[in-house]
């Protein structure tokens, strides 16, 4: 080759060192990265199941990850070595051509154990899928969640029935099957420390379970693109003892109760009436709107627009005049109010415990 | 003999080995005879494999730029959490024109280029198999890109996502044009590539030079082969699905129209039986460069070439039986997932195969640390990492958290740059002298590489550990207390970095044209035919047909064979453009082909296929018809069988009964 | 002196522009096939899906009438063999007899085409009433748009054997043509097979 001679050995050195740089990088990333994965990280499924229907893929996860993590070092190694290491006299001649054969044994070496290890991980990939596919007992709990853009809306058929949104509530320490079903385009229903994540699509009904057996807050999101605020579509899962859950679904599935006659209030509700009720529902009253979430148990939720806001009456206020502003897009319109609307509707709001 | 009329071309012809010696008369008239006319008239009609593959090349590289400036602007987007760079749907146009560039008018099209260019020069032929459909698959891949991004200007581009999925892009939630222009733009593409196909395939059976059997090809030859077969078998089902979205858009039927008993899944399947080959068609020719290239830079033939050319098949084979695997989480029984997730784990096999070949001709020869070298090595470990993290994303309940996350965006970019972006840089250092006759820079070539190098994985490792904390893809914004924020920071400024990288090569690649130092024949002393010829090749390729004994025929004195090729003396084709055919498996000359003229039908009838599909897409029934007559005239004047091509034989004297046609012909008619 | 086990002879024979089987074209319209079998391939994938997802009676007029149906894929098969018979009167010098077989396929293709639009029209659905419509017209249409594809290839290589273009040494055109239209009348039998006779062997 032109120039070679003269360029070779510089250039070699130069490798190998860029190389050692390489390689140390790499590795001071993969040490670093347990420090970004913060437990801030209301979706990190990697680190962390909380039932279940989450935890042996956690333990495959980390089990592939480490596997994948060898072959990639040994692979690094024998590239690095590979290129690095010293060449006898012979090979340095310029015009020199190795023979065609050699070599050979690490094809099938190297393609036998990774094989090996490929089946090995098969067999613990299908030993796990068998035992999340479907809970080990008969699911307590049948919950409907019909995915909108860009809301879900929550369906529990017990007697008496319960309708709310983005807020699913279950039980402690037992399966819930979750049936899915889309309004609209296909979405994916997902909530990562319990469960992988499922389509839903329009047309067909999915189903999926999932189990908690620690009580908390459990952040979903949707995970398959489905338009505009395909970005703006989260929902909680609260997991609660038994009894709470219990109290909790009594008092959802009463109707909504006047509790005042305030001037404002009733204002307020005749406002409702006309501006919100084609959308929104509250049980118990004249608006009986379907196409947007059920308000009437609103202000027992912890967040507002699809996991967008946290629920407090100023947050309420401001979703309604700026919603597309803050979501832009969405089929939630910016509502122009003027401060006395403002006021009664807020009062009106206040009431819908 | 009496001659009343001039007698017919005749039907057989004895050839004699020769030589043409260049600088010669015969040499000259032969380089006349390839020729394309000059100026734009030899640019619309030249059927030339070396002009289209550079078009190719360039056309597929300005995608990958408008590509790249589209990802860069949603980078800027993310970094930060909660940015108001970008309106959704303003994201959604620019997350969907990345994916449809990247994936369809770059990463075949410039191994398109490629192969258009290397195969005939590698298989010792004179053109591929059918030159003017060549030409058509260059000027409808161009008209096509130009009409996929026909309603960009307008804000008005395909927004659904590159993978299109219904009811989100039917015309309840998608009424503009955006949808029809993809779809339709889709379709067209799809003639593209179908014919390039069939080129590919046929030259394959019919080209190749006396002597080059099946197992002495180069492994860029298996790799387009194999994705040129996949091809043929799976084009055509996205064009079925595009063309049913139209139809249900526009003319009313209902295969994904859910109220009327249409599927949203049916879109899904019909997808993916065509995306996941296709993703290896991206891909096979690429490793098929490195396995070709790698060698020269290890100054020894590759290590298990017959294991590697294998395993690129069956990598194909397999990658038909495994699309359900971007369709984990659709419902589906787990039992069938069971299936395909097995069979997507079991396709790593065959790249394992490939990759210890690679290390091992690294290990047992000897690197030359050239640029093309350091991109080979590094698409190596690139490989390697694309690959493992494709191994997690096949465990089915390991994919249920993982598919849709940013885990899958890393995976998708580790394999698609590492796998065909690094060996297309790469690949073009190694053949810039070839196609030009000048150097690229050294210095300026390893700075490049490393910047792409570090600037890549800064960019897209982080994406693994964003998957894994949770964040979706294809959001244009993310709250701050997701834990997101520093991983996406550090992707963008890597891929800035990246885009860095690619600025230094343009500049470089700008530069030598102009300014590089002259190249020679051989400057990196490797063994394949094409670097027997001048940098850049005649129009001709090869003055006499080469007669190939081995894989290797430049190295064929200093390897351990007795087998001779045979550069400089074969048989002289040069009554007009010939080419010699040969027998599909063993090589043995066959019949002597003769190859068409400049023509201008190609363009013609990619002009009128444009015509055809904008009339469809402005629903202008009009306009399709007359596109459609436009094909149709074309068509009919590029098939009228033609003398000088043998296709006909109406001499006056036909009638007469034709009893030597199997003898030698009549003295005096063979001179 | 090459030292190679079979080098090239000094001086070969050989035909120039290829004589028919195994032509440049011919292995072309191989490719052509494969991937338009991949196509209807996939059309008769989509319409076996759909089927074996619906909730309602399928189809939904009821079983598909197969009188005309059969008739029509028996003229449409016969065609073919008279295609393949002018290629074989052409190349034994009987340019005259190949054109008046051509002809005779040509008009059993057109033929053909009438019957199936008669049975379009006689359908009380159209391409656009019901999923299953959309299917029938879709899948019939796509292979009615190549008969007609194929019946103006068929008129074209009439036209060029009358012009006395193809002999005994040169009918390649014949041959590709010819295929194409071989594999046009070998697809309809798996649509026939797909949509008429199908709904029988499925039914609940």
């Amino acid at each position: 080759m032109n120039n070679d001679a003269a360029n070779r050995t510089p250039s070699r050195e130069n490798l190998h060192g860029g190389g050692r740089v390489a390689v140390l990088a790499l590795a001071l990333l993969l040490t670093a990265s347990p420090a970004v994965t913060h437990a801030d990280a209301p979706l990190n499924y990697f680190l962390h199941a909380a039932g279940p229907a989450a935890t042996p893929t956690m333990r495959l996860g980390w089990a592939l990850a480490a596997l994948v993590t060898v072959v990639a070092l040994i692979v690094v190694v024998l590239l690095i070595g590979a290129i690095a290491r010293r060449r006898s006299g012979a090979e340095r001649d310029e015009r020199h051509v190795h023979a065609e054969g050699g070599g050979m044994h690490w094809v099938w070496i190297g393609t036998a154990i990774s094989s090996v290890a490929l089946f090995a991980a098969l067999a613990y990939v299908l030993v796990t899928l068998e035992s999340v596919a479907s809970p080990g007992r008969e699911p307590t709990l049948t919950i409907a969640v019909t995915a909108y853009d860009w809301w879900w809306k929550i369906d529990y058929a017990g007697e008496p029935a319960v309708t709310t949104a983005n807020e699913i509530h279950i039980p402690v320490g037992e399966p819930v099957k979750i049936q899915l079903k889309s309004a609209d385009v296909i979405h994916a229903f997902w909530v990562p420390l319990l469960a992988g994540k499922t389509q839903t699509i329009p047309g067909v009904i999915n189903e999926q379970w999932i189990q908690a057996d620690r009580a908390g807050v459990y952040r979903g999101q949707c995970t398959q693109f489905c338009g505009a605020q395909h970005a703006h579509m989260a929902f909680e899962v609260i997991a609660e003892p038994r009894a709470q859950f219990d109290a909790w679904y009594a008092s959802q599935a009463k109707p909504y109760a006047p509790v005042s006659a305030a001037v404002d209030v009733r204002a307020g509700a005749e406002l409702f009436n006309e501006r919100c009720a084609g959308c929104h529902a509250i049980r118990g009253t004249d608006a009986n709107g379907a196409q947007a979430p059920d308000l009437t148990h609103l202000n027992t939720r912890r967040l507002i627009a699809a996991g967008t806001l946290p629920n407090t009456a100023q947050n309420q206020l401001d979703w309604i005049q700026h919603a597309q502003r803050i979501k832009p897009d969405s089929l939630m319109p910016s509502i122009a109010l003027s401060a006395t609307d403002a006021a009664a509707l807020t009062a009106y709001l206040r009431t819908l415990q | 003999m009496t001659e009343h009329a001039p007698s017919p071309p005749p039907l057989r012809r004895t050839l004699i080995l020769g030589r043409i010696e260049p600088g010669s008369d015969e040499e000259r008239a032969l380089r006349e005879i390839w020729e394309a006319p000059p100026g734009w008239r030899g640019w619309l009609s030249t059927v030339d494999h070396k002009s289209i593959g550079l078009r190719y090349l360039v056309t597929a590289f300005l995608f990958l730029i408008a590509g790249g400036i589209e990802a860069l602007i949603m980078r800027v987007q993310l970094a930060r959490p909660d940015a108001h760079v970008l309106t959704p749907e303003q994201y959604n146009q620019l997350f969907t024109m990345h994916g449809v560039t990247m994936i369809f008018l770059y990463a075949l099209p410039v191994l398109s280029g490629f192969s258009n260019y290397l195969w005939p020069l590698v298989l010792g032929a004179r053109d591929m198999a059918f030159p003017r459909l060549n030409a058509l698959s260059y000027w409808i891949f161009l008209f096509a890109g130009l009409f996929l991004y026909a309603s960009f200007p307008f804000g008005e581009a395909p927004n659904a996502g590159w993978f299109n999925y219904a009811p989100l892009s039917g015309l309840t939630y998608n009424t503009g044009p955006n949808i029809d222009v993809y779809a339709l733009g889709m379709v067209l593409l799809g003639i593209s590539t179908t014919v390039g196909s069939m080129n590919f395939v046929v030259t394959f059976l019919r080209m190749r030079a006396p002597g080059m059997s099946v197992d002495r090809v180069p492994v860029l030859v298996w790799g387009t082969l194999t994705a040129s077969g996949g091809n043929l078998l799976a084009v055509p089902s996205v064009s079925l699905a595009f063309f049913l979205l139209w139809l249900d858009r526009r003319i009313g039927t209902h295969f994904f129209d859910v109220m009327n008993g249409g599927r949203a899944l049916l879109w899904q399947h019909l997808f993916w039986i065509f995306a996941h080959p296709w993703v290896y068609a991206v891909v096979l020719p690429a490793m098929g460069i490195v396995s070709d290239a790698l060698p020269v830079f290890c100054r020894r033939p590759l290590v298990g070439y017959l294991p590697v050319a294998m395993s690129t098949v069956a990598t194909m084979t397999v990658g038909f039986v495994v699309w359900i695997h971007h369709m984990f989480a659709t419902g589906i029984p787990a039992l069938a997932l069971s299936f395909f997730g097995a069979a997507s784990m079991v396709i790593a096999i065959p790249s394992a195969v490939a990759t210890f070949a690679w290390i091992a001709t690294i290990w047992t020869g000897r690197p030359v640390f050239r640029v093309p070298f350091l991109y080979f090595a590094g698409f190596v470990f690139l490989f390697v990492i694309g690959g493992l993290s494709g191994v997690l994303t096949a465990a089915v309940p390991l994919d249920w958290q993982l598919t849709d996350t940013y885990f899958v965006v890393a995976h998708l970019h580790y394999v698609l740059l590492g796998i065909n972006v690094f060996p297309v840089i790469g690949g073009i250092y190694f053949w810039f002298p070839k196609f030009t006759g000048r150097m690229m820079s050294e210095r300026i070539g390893r700075v490049g590489f490393w910047i792409l190098f570090v600037g890549f994985n800064v960019a897209f490792f982080p994406m693994h550990i964003a998957g894994l904390l949770g964040m979706p893809r294809r959001i244009y914004t993310y709250a701050p207390d997701m834990g997101w924020n520093t991983v996406n920071m550090i992707t963008s400024v890597g891929a800035f970095v990246f885009a860095l990288g690619v600025l230094v090569f343009l500049v470089d690649f700008v530069y030598s044209v102009r300014r590089g130092p002259a190249a020679g024949d051989n400057p990196w002393d490797a063994p394949t035919l094409e670097w027997s010829t001048s940098s850049p090749p005649p129009p001709y390729n090869f003055a006499v047909s080469p007669r190939i004994a081995s894989r290797h025929p430049l190295w064929e004195e200093r390897l351990s064979g007795r087998m001779r090729s045979q550069l400089t003396v074969g048989y002289v084709l040069n009554r007009g453009r010939e080419a010699l055919g040969t027998s599909a498996l063993d090589g043995d000359p066959d019949v002597i082909l003769k190859m068409p003229e400049d023509s201008y039908a190609p363009f013609w009838l990619g002009v009128a296929s444009l015509v055809f599909f904008t009339g469809l897409a402005l629903t202008a029934w009009w306009l399709a018809g007359v596109g459609l007559l436009g094909c149709a005239g074309a068509i009919v004047v590029w098939l009228w069988p033609r003398r000088e091509l043998g296709q006909r034989d109406d001499s006056p004297d036909d009638d007469a009964p034709k009893s030597n046609n199997t003898r030698s012909p009549r003295a005096g008619a063979t001179s | 002196m090459s030292d190679y086990a079979d080098s090239l002879p000094e001086r070969e024979t050989l035909p120039i522009g290829s004589p028919g089987e195994r032509s440049g074209g011919w292995w072309g319209v191989l490719t052509l096939v494969a991937t338009e079998a991949a196509l209807f391939g996939y059309l008769i994938f989509s319409y076996l899906y759909l089927a074996s997802q619906t909730t309602r009676q399928w189809p939904p007029e009821g079983m598909p009438k197969l009188g005309l149906g059969g008739a029509n894929t028996c003229i449409l098969l016969s065609s073919s063999v008279f295609v393949w018979a002018s290629e074989r009167f052409v190349r034994r010098g009987k340019r005259g007899m190949g054109v008046l077989v051509l002809l005779t396929g040509i008009l059993l293709g057109v033929i053909f085409v009438g019957i199936q639009l008669k049975e379009w029209h006689d359908h009380p659905y159209g391409l656009t009433t019901h999923l299953y419509g959309s299917l029938y017209f879709t899948i019939t249409g796509f292979h009615l748009m190549h008969v007609l594809v194929g019946l103006i290839v068929l008129a074209f290589l009439t036209l060029w054997t009358a012009l006395g273009y193809f002999d005994r040494a040169r009918s390649a055109a014949l041959t590709i043509g010819g295929l194409y239209w071989h594999f046009v009348d070998v697809v309809w039998l798996f649509i026939f097979a797909t949509l008429y006779l199908s709904p029988y062997v499925l039914a609940r």
